[in-house]
């Protein structure tokens, strides 16, 4: 036996998981699929009093409303990475789910978890924040919808108040013209990344950038926009040496730091890297997003 | 507080009184002397610890045991005695992939194998001939620190083979 010993309850809904927070207080912790929270258990770096197993709390599906996608909190990464709605409306979000550790943490892994946990080297956050994601929480004066541009703080930190739990992900899905990918690179396959770019594209008909969002993981305290970046995209002649031009703008000024996966100098190169494929394939897969839209305009 | 869970393990009916902090690896070990489960890394990521659940591999240390209440629980033993599993050689006791990855020498000191053959066998009731990339991918979590993995795409793609011609 490794871990420290704690007791388990099950919530029955999310209600009755907030129920259960104010119950236990701090020092409880919520368990969704386990796959942060069981090595720092097993590693003694958590050590709650109380498990709330939320895994129960809902079955739900992955939604379409008009142009807005809603992925339940409890998604799995392989549900979300093999999801044939989500990888039409929105494949950068299936690509980077199935980039997420290794096939038995993504057969057991969620997304709620993931944003919750907040690790500023993990693939969703930075997605989130690329595709202007809201996400939904709930707690005892009701749900509501936060940015994830507000949502993450630091280091395994977020907004999130003690007594709430994430219930949803709400994204607006990218239109004809707009594509989006995210790439990453990691020492060995299913390592957290050294960097990672989750970009975000739109082309306009007359050749040049509509609207960029892009954000970087693993390069700071928490995922970052990289505005600056966005800035030298937008109007600019859609080229390869307008991303050039963007990428080195992404990394300026950060100073990630050095640890077991790589040095901050490291990253910075990568990611500059990252970034430039990221914006050339985001390009190259609007412009045929926007050829097939094309298409369907004139045979209609 | 111990709770009480039921499941199946390798097709047999289980019961067990486990603890909240107890996980899948430490359980079907201590209590039902599944040895082939083993502890490498307890953090998720080597592979040792892989039981496949309901048919989907995860590993045993993330796991907690009371999560195994209600489920089927496959470890490499059950292999031969899964109903998906094809007939075999006459006489023999192993899966026909057990038999592949001896042919091919693809266990070396035998540390890492069951979790080998779990996500292989997974990945071949999802695509019965995935080339040797998708092979890759899907083992790049199961960690071998002897064969350098060439034996054991080479017994899986192997296996994948005969069975399509069989």
């Amino acid at each position: 036996m490794v871990m420290a010993p704690f007791d388990y309850v099950r919530a029955d809904s999310f209600a009755d998981a907030v129920r259960l927070l104010a119950e236990h207080g701090e020092e409880a912790k919520l368990l969704a699929g386990g796959q942060s929270l069981l090595p720092m258990l097993n590693l003694r770096l958590a050590r709650p009093s109380v498990l709330i197993d939320i895994s129960a709390a809902a079955a739900e599906e992955i939604t379409l409303d008009g142009d807005r996608l809603r992925v339940p909190a409890l998604t799995r990464h392989r549900d979300l990475a093999a999801s044939p709605l989500v990888r039409r409306v929105c494949p950068m979000l299936s690509e980077a789910a199935g980039l997420i550790g290794n096939p038995r943490v993504r057969n057991l892994g969620t997304i709620g978890g993931s944003l919750a946990h907040a690790d500023p080297a993990a693939e969703l956050p930075a997605v989130m924040l690329a595709l202007s994601a809201e996400i939904e929480a709930t707690g005892p004066d009701g749900t509501r919808r936060i940015p994830a541009a507000d949502f993450f703080t630091s280091y395994f930190t977020t907004v999130l108040d003690e007594l709430e739990v994430v219930t949803a992900v709400h994204l607006p899905v990218p239109g004809a013209r707009t594509a989006g990918t995210f790439t990453e690179l990691t020492r060995r396959a299913g390592d957290f990344a050294v960097a990672g770019v989750a970009a975000v594209l739109t082309l306009d008909p007359d050749g040049t950038v509509g609207g960029a969002t892009l954000a970087l993981c693993g390069m700071a305290e928490r995922p970052v926009r990289a505005e600056a970046a966005e800035r030298a995209l937008l109007g600019a002649p859609a080229t390869p040496a307008t991303y050039a031009t963007a990428a080195r703008a992404a990394v300026e000024g950060l100073d990630p730091p050095d640890d077991v996966q790589a040095s901050g100098a490291y990253r910075v190169r990568v990611a500059e890297v990252l970034t430039r494929r990221a914006l050339t394939t985001a390009a190259a897969q609007a412009e045929r997003g926007a050829a097939r839209a094309g298409n369907e305009g004139e045979t209609r | 507080m111990k709770t009480r869970i039921t499941f199946t393990l390798n097709g047999a009916e289980c019961e067990a009184w486990v603890f909240p902090y107890e996980t899948a690896l430490d359980v079907l070990r201590e209590e039902f002397g599944a040895g082939e489960v083993r502890y490498g890394c307890g953090e998720g990521v080597c592979g040792t610890c892989t039981v496949q659940l309901d048919g989907e591999v995860v590993n045993g240390c993330l796991l907690l045991a009371v999560r195994l209440d209600g489920r089927d629980v496959r470890t490499v033993r059950g292999l031969r005695s899964l109903p998906s599993a094809p007939a075999g050689e006459p006489g023999s006791e192993l899966h026909p992939l057990q038999e592949s990855f001896l042919r091919n020498g693809a266990a070396q000191c035998g540390f890492c194998t069951p979790g080998m053959l779990l996500a292989a066998e997974e990945l071949l009731r999802e695509e019965p001939r995935p080339d040797r990339d998708t092979i890759r991918g899907r083992l790049a979590g199961n960690l071998c620190r002897c064969t350098g993995y060439t034996k054991i795409l080479d017994a899986i793609e192997a296996y994948a083979g005969e069975r399509a011609e069989s």
